[in-house]
């Protein structure tokens, strides 16, 4: 048993926050979090050279083929650097939903552009009623025709082809479909833009049923846990790299142990949901028994724990934290639009509760 | 990464299975919840049989009749001993601490003096580290230890001794040089507890037992050859010590944690809250999955830490998070099960309405020990700020 990284692990590690740091530093996220999609063409053929755009999926599909952990520490970096833009909607999501749903010459003909970083594309499935199940949805498609609304969509605005999730399947609309209204809604998050969308008698392509959507969401899920570990990584950075240099009362503010216990929590936090994510990774890759349980615990601590760590960051920073000009609430903003994003805490306590409380469950896990 | 076992963890495995399942005691239940005292000698037969078998101290040398396991062996041993529900053993200190610092820092001739002793549960260790004047401050202890000839005179006062009214060794830390910086002045003395001069006497704790002694040294005389590392070293001898007790201690934990958990969901459905099964009520659901989810995060952090000792070879001040983890994450498990037995939450062992007669009442009130114990969460929280964050010291 190794639950540290292999030299291949480490090394996408590096690379990638190598890249990150490199071609999306602090000036160039800001940037792009001011335009309207916070999508650049430049950065986006620079992560498809890396193949990051590619990098779960078959290489049958001009995918990399690598794991599940492997998405994790990717993700881990991108959410260090706050990766602006519609690479969790395009890749995580829509290409995760695809390779789960679609059949063979549908990847081949959707999955494998994504891949090679020649279109962007979304999920859309909350409505309404703001809730993550499957079980909430209401939109029925009949006669290959979409009428409806659906909330909260991830970069809708530059996405090529948007996955639709109904009642009866997923279909996939062509973002110049007729009848399709894409408005902006003003999210938070000022990196990851969200969009309701409109549909009046919307043609859309059955790209398959919904039985499979549970295990692509589960690895989406992972996937934002694992961002926000990165995010939770930078604040601890940063904050403890203050508490270090500010001086009040001559001192280090990190002397002070209100302030020193405060950054020693930021690092339990922080540590502690990226054994979780890091476990989620490994148990979606096996497929194991408990890995669904492995997720919403990863998504639960790691959700409250961001909001927290980031917490802490500001108040440890004191004025400055409060500031526009300090990265933290960038950070912060995104950390709550991602809690809340397939499913908050609550959302996944439940969910554990249901697979390890309810009668049956327990001596079934543990068998 | 992978999480699976090895070939050579699986035979371990096996091998441990095989030799419980035909050595494991059937009536430790009848035992267990009898005053340690009169269990004792029980437990040291239990250890003496696991020596036998070379199981009772795996994570030691080969050649100190261990078997050399990896962490990962560690917990796998724990695991399985709390599967089967097996007592613990006698001699917990001297096969957890006192042993692997003997063997890091012992000389060839007190390692074959002490070390069968130890295995065999034949002599049982106790630790002489904390004073009523040294807690978290550990290295302000004043006990002092005076060079006569070829012996050292020791007089002082130690607390929170576990294991001392039936210790016949101790580990304990004393100050052979009161003119040096105070971390520098230390040296670990092996005392033979028959030695005169030595009074211990039970310290009663909240729950109302005396798991802890305190001992009094006056004009106790101790041959220099009891000296463990060099004069004047003993703080590294006793950090060593304490490592091992942040390091490996909670890898035993989580089985006794998860056996909890999924007794207290068990319970659950047995007690009414907010006038419905506990099980059903939203609130207790959400605190019960958490405090699961938790207990499994504590393992995940282990089974981390564990890849992290492997690699760097010792273990370091990141165990402090799995200590500051499982004592905080213990004291909440106790209070989300009082919530849910509600008014029977408080009554006693003896009571006939207790809930599993009393364990969940003194599990609660033990509980707050943990973060006490074994470094309070406070220094452990300063340790991860010092040593690891690189903060400047706050004491």
């Amino acid at each position: 048993m190794e639950f540290g990284l292999s030299e291949s692990q480490q090394f996408l590690k590096d690379s990638a926050r190598k890249f990150f740091a490199g071609e999306c530093p602090s000036a160039e996220m800001r940037r792009l979090m001011e335009t309207d999609t916070a999508y650049d063409a430049t950065l986006w053929s620079k992560l498809t050279e890396q193949g990051y755009t590619g990098i779960i999926f078959p290489e049958a599909y001009g995918g990399v083929g690598l794991g599940k952990v492997e998405l994790m520490l990717l993700m881990e970096e991108a959410g260090r650097a706050l990766l602006p833009g519609p690479f969790f909607s395009t890749v995580v999501l829509a290409g995760s939903v695809l390779e789960a749903v679609g059949n063979p010459s549908q990847k081949e003909k959707y999955l494998a552009p994504i891949c090679r970083g020649e279109v962007r594309a979304t999920v859309a499935l909350v409505e309404g009623g703001g809730t993550w199940n499957l079980q909430d949805v209401q939109l029925n498609v009949t006669d290959g025709e979409l009428t409806g609304e659906k909330l909260f969509v991830t970069d809708a605005a530059v996405a090529d082809f948007i996955l639709v999730v109904a009642r009866n399947g997923v279909f996939l609309v062509d973002s110049k479909a007729p009848g399709l209204k894409i408005s902006p809604m003003r999210g938070m998050d000022l990196t990851r833009k969200l969009y309701d969308i409109e549909f009046r008698n919307t043609p859309g392509e059955e790209i398959g049923g919904t039985t499979n959507l549970a295990r692509a969401f589960d690895i989406v899920t992972a996937a934002l846990a694992a961002e926000l570990v990165g995010g939770m990584q930078r604040i601890l950075d940063v904050t403890v790299e203050y508490a270090k240099t500010r001086k009040q009362f001559s001192k280090p503010i990190g002397m002070f142990q209100a302030v020193q216990h405060q950054c020693a929590d930021m690092y339990l936090e922080t540590e502690s949901s990226r054994s979780a994510v890091y476990y989620a990774g490994w148990a979606l890759e096996e497929n194991s028994p408990d890995a669904v349980t492995a997720v919403s615990i990863a998504k639960m601590y790691a959700s409250d724990a961001a909001r927290t760590v980031g917490n802490r960051g500001i108040q440890i920073h004191g004025g400055m934290g409060f500031t526009w000009e300090n990265d933290l609430h960038l950070y912060y903003r995104r950390a709550k639009a991602s809690e809340t994003t397939f499913g908050d805490a609550t959302f996944h306590r439940e969910r554990i509760a249901r697979m390890v409380i309810d009668e049956g469950a327990v001596s079934a896990k543990h068998a | 990464m992978d999480l699976n076992l090895s070939p050579d963890e699986l035979q371990f495995r096996d091998e441990l299975r095989a030799w419980l399942n035909a050595n494991v005691p059937r009536d430790w239940s009848e035992w267990r919840e009898k005053p340690i005292e009169e269990s004792f000698p029980y437990l040291r037969a239990w250890q003496r049989k696991l020596h036998e078998g070379r199981w009772a101290a795996v994570s030691w040398p080969k050649e100190y009749g261990g078997r050399s396991a990896s962490l990962t062996q560690q917990a796998i041993f724990w695991e399985e001993m709390a599967r089967v529900e097996a007592p613990p053993m006698a001699n917990a200190l001297g096969l957890g601490l006192i042993g692997p610092t003997i063997i890091a820092y012992g000389t060839e001739a007190q390692r074959s003096r002490f070390i069968p002793k130890i295995l065999s549960a034949e002599e049982i260790w106790c630790q002489g580290f904390s004073e009523p004047n040294a807690g978290s401050d550990l290295a302000s202890l004043q006990t002092e230890a005076r060079l006569d000839g070829d012996q050292y005179v020791v007089n002082g006062q130690k607390v929170w001794t576990s294991y001392g009214w039936v210790g016949n060794w101790c580990e304990l830390v004393v100050r052979t040089d009161s003119n040096l910086p105070k971390h520098k002045g230390l040296t670990v003395l092996l005392i033979d507890m028959k030695s005169p001069g030595v009074e211990v006497r039970p310290l009663r704790q909240m729950t109302g037992e005396s798991e802890f002694n305190e001992m009094f040294f006056r004009d106790v005389r101790v041959p220099v050859e009891n000296v463990l590392g060099k004069v004047n070293d003993g703080w590294n001898v006793a950090v060593s010590t304490l490592m091992h007790e942040r390091g490996a201690y909670g890898a035993r934990l989580h089985p006794l944690f998860k056996r909890n958990i999924n007794r207290l969901i068990e319970l659950s459905r047995k007690f009414q809250k907010n006038g419905q099964v506990a099980a059903e009520d939203p609130l207790t659901r959400q605190k019960l999955a958490q405090c699961y989810a938790e207990i499994e995060i504590m393992r995940m952090n282990q089974l981390r830490g564990f890849s992290r000792i492997s690699a760097t070879g010792a273990p370091g001040p990141e165990g402090s998070i799995q200590k500051i983890f499982w004592s905080e994450l213990n004291q909440r498990l106790q209070q989300i099960a009082q919530e849910i037995f509600g008014p029977y939450g408080q009554l006693l062992g003896g009571d006939s309405h207790a809930v599993d007669n009393g364990i969940w009442s003194y599990g609660y009130l033990r509980t707050r020990g943990n973060t006490i114990e074994a470094g309070t969460s406070e220094v452990q929280r300063s340790i991860i700020g010092h040593f690891v964050l690189g903060l400047p010291k706050s004491y």
